[in-house]
Order: C-alpha cells, then structure tokens, then sequence
C-alpha cells in the first residue's frame, strides 16, 4: 500500500441523503477525503456505493445535505461553473465506457478537443503520452471492440487523465477482470498516485485491490442507509467488532443461505 | 407501390373507359400522400429504431454519463446530428419514392398502350407544386419526428439489453403513431390552406 498521504480535504461529503422516487437509499452521510489518498467506498451489493459515486460526480442530485468538490458543491452550480469542476475530476465507469465509434485515441483525444484550444497535432502528442502512461500506445488506432476488458479498462483511465485532473473516480475497477490483469490495475493505480498525486476515489468490492491501494476505506451498509465503518483496510479487518465489516474483510457468508455445513456434500461414488 | 396502384385501379377504370386517369390516380397519391408517408413509416422502421438501439446502448454501457461528466452535452452530440441529418434525408427519399411511385404507374400504362408522352402530360396536368411542395415538407416535419422519436427512446432506456430492445420497439411504434396523427394534422391543415 503507498504512502499515508496527508493533505487537506479535497471532497466533503455532508449530511447527504441519496433517494430514488422517495425511496431512501442512503441517509445523513459525512466524511471527507484528503488530496492525494486512495479512497475506497465498499459494501455489499445493492447498498449505494455507485449511487454515492454517481452523486460525487454530478449525475444525480443529492436528497438531501451537499457534496463539496474542492469546496464547491456540484449541485449547486450550472455552466461555466459546472464545467469547471467537471474539468477538476476525470471518470472511469464500470464498463470503461469509451465511445464505440471511436478509436482510442479518438476517445483520448475527445475532451482536449472540446475543452482546449490546441492544434490537432498537439492534441494528438498529449493523447499518445496518456496512452503511453497506461501501456496503450501501440492500440491506439484500434477501435474498442477490438480491445480486451482489461485494455478498455486503462484506455478509460487514459481518456479520464485526458485533461490533467486532481481526482479519479474508479466505479468497479476490476470487475469482470482476471487476477492477473486486476493486480495490473491496481499497479496502474500505485503508480498514477506516486507521480502524479492524483486522488482516487475507487468504488470496489475487490479484497485483494483494497489490500493493495487503499489508504483508507469506508463501508456502507444496505440496512443501515449509511456508513458502518471507516478507517484504513488493515484496522477494519484486524481491529472491527462489527460482525458485518469482519464477515466482509474475513469473507465469511451472511448466513441467510445456511451455514457452510449445508452445504452440498459431494462423495465420490 | 405506384405500380400496385396502377394495377388495382386499371381494372375497374377499365369498365369506365377512363384508364387515363391512373396517372391523376399515382401522381396525387404518391406526391401528396404515399411518398412521405411511406418513406416516413420505412424510415422509422430502419432508422428511428437504430437510433434508438444505438443511444439505448450507450446509454446502457455509460457512455451517455461518460459524456455528461466530460461536460458534453448529450443532446448536442448524439441528437442533434441525428434529427438534421434526417431532416435532409427524408425529403430526399421522398422524392425518390415518388420518382419510383410515378415510374411503376407508367409501366403499368405502357402495358395498356399509352406512350409516355401521354402519361407524362397527364401527371403535370393533375398535380400541382403545391402538392410536390405539400408533400416535401410533410417528409421535412416527419423526419424530425421520426429521429426525435428514437432518440428520446434511446435517451430514456433503462438497465440491460432488455431495455435496449423495449426502446427500438417504442421508438418505431410512437414514430409511426406520431407519423399517422401528424399526417392527419396535415391533411386539415392543406384543406384549410388550400394546398
């Protein structure tokens, strides 16, 4: 795991309250996260982690309370203020999401070419050092279907680094990847963190990712509406006395399908 | 569909001696009514529905919350294209259905002995710009209509394939509902304009 970093808060999260059609899915929650940590959002599924995501970034607006990028809250603005915190924090969705009918660079190249006044050839050099920076350079003429999970994956990255943002937000990481391939995500994360002091906020349920690149994580929970546990990976999985936070870092099962003595016993015959 | 027409209604022309008017017959019908209209209803089949498949599967896979977290308008990006480019297109075809429309009549005139010149005559002498014109801007409206339609199905698809498939299916529904209520519309509209 890297370095604790210790910088000031970059987001603020604040009494907010996520709901969909008056349902309430997430309730009063607070927490800050500092400029230059990895910051982990876990919990089973169904408990909010992408809705919270997707409130951090805009998509949605908050039921209640107030998101705070860099001391501006998202929700609030419109236009040119919009856009300028847009432009502080770059995306990876869980499918990657690049464009379809483009070419990676063409999908690399696309926020410089909206949000830049730099020459074509220019925009391309700067496209091609983002592509090298995940190890893309040689695929950058490829279109996105001719690329593996794992290499969308870090075109995505490339494509959310295109315009030099302060924060990442990483929706599943290493879903629907191999080990293999996931541990090179993960390696991808470290060093972006090292040298660029990027801060990553990564919604993951991945135990071997958070081991490796979180500095601290926070647990949500279905029942609760809200925040269960907050700390660093090792004090959660060491030191917690909440039955739920251990059944999640020790991966026992919940119980509600039997234990594990009922299950299925196999004999050779 | 101009030789279909022309087709049916030599038969019963025939008893009437009155054959000739087959080309008043396919010239009003194919320029003020069948040419947009079909070109409409084949257009929403073919591209209000891929329209909709398309941004319903972006929509699916993110790309849509992709663009709006880069600042990019979806509208402007993905709709607006798509709405002018078959705001030029659908006149186009339609003249092109016409063009097939009144080619199919005259084949079916050749075959009952009237020589081009005949029915060319015959078709300037029953339609009127005003019913080309009528016709085209019917086509104009429509193909706003049909790629509005599947856009905004594309743009309200929910989560997974499934979804992707209720959208393509509404949008060439909703399209030909609308085609069908908005051609209605037109018809009073041209009785009261006189067109």
């Amino acid at each position: 795991m890297a370095e604790q970093p210790n910088g000031r808060p970059i987001i603020q999260v604040q009494d907010f309250t996520a709901a969909y059609d008056g349902h309430v899915v997430l309730e009063k929650l607070s927490f800050e996260i500092y400029a230059g940590e990895v910051f982990a959002i876990l919990g089973g599924s169904g408990c909010g982690k992408s809705t919270l995501l997707k409130h951090m970034i805009g998509l949605y607006k908050p039921a209640g309370g107030r998101i705070l990028i860099d001391g501006e809250d998202i929700a609030a603005v419109s236009g040119d203020e919009r856009m300028k915190i847009l432009r502080k924090f770059g995306v990876l969705y869980q499918s990657g999401a690049l464009f379809g009918s483009m070419t990676l660079i063409e999908n690399v190249s696309l926020p410089l070419e909206e949000f830049t006044d730099l020459p074509p050839e220019a925009i391309r050099l700067i496209a091609m050092m983002r592509l090298q920076r995940v190890g893309l350079a040689q695929a950058a003429d490829l279109m996105p279907a001719e690329l593996s999970g794992g290499m969308q994956k870090r075109g995505a990255i490339a494509r959310a680094m295109a315009l030099d943002p302060q924060i990442l937000f990483m929706d599943e990481l290493s879903a629907g990847l191999d080990p293999v391939t996931s541990a090179d995500l993960d390696q991808l994360v470290l060093s972006l963190s090292h040298s660029l002091k990027i801060t990553f906020v990564i919604v993951t349920h991945e135990l071997p990712s958070i081991y490796t690149i979180a500095h601290r994580v926070i647990m949500l929970d279905k029942q609760q509406k809200g925040i269960i546990a907050m700390g660093t990976p090792q004090e959660l999985r060491d030191h917690s006395r909440d039955p739920r936070v251990r059944q999640f870092f020790l991966r026992q099962t919940s119980g509600e399908h039997g234990s594990s003595s009922a299950q299925p016993n196999f004999r050779a015959h | 569909m101009g030789l279909i027409m022309a087709f049916q209604a030599a038969i019963p022309l025939r008893q009437f001696g009155a054959q000739l008017f087959i080309a008043n017959l396919i010239g009003l019908s194919m320029l003020r009514e069948l040419g947009p209209l079909m070109t409409a209803v084949i257009l929403a089949g073919r591209s209000g529905s891929a329209f909709a498949a398309e941004l319903g599967t972006m929509k699916v896979r993110e790309e849509i919350d992709a663009l709006k977290t880069m600042g990019l308008d979806p509208v402007r990006f993905l709709v607006v294209p798509r709405v002018i480019a078959a705001v030029f297109m659908t006149p186009l075809l339609t003249l092109f259905a016409d063009l097939m429309g009144l080619i199919g009549g005259f084949v079916v005139m050749s075959s009952l002995g009237f020589p081009l010149i005949t029915y060319y005559h015959q078709v300037q002498y029953a339609v009127s710009y005003g019913s080309l014109v009528g016709g085209l801007v019917k086509a104009f409206v429509f193909g706003i209509l049909v790629a509005a339609i599947g856009c905004l199905r594309g743009l309200q698809t929910g989560t997974g394939a499934t979804a992707v498939g209720q959208s393509t299916t509404s949008a060439v529904v909703s399209g030909i509902i609308l085609i069908t209520i908005t051609d209605g519309i037109f018809a009073l509209v041209y009785y009261y304009l006189g067109v």
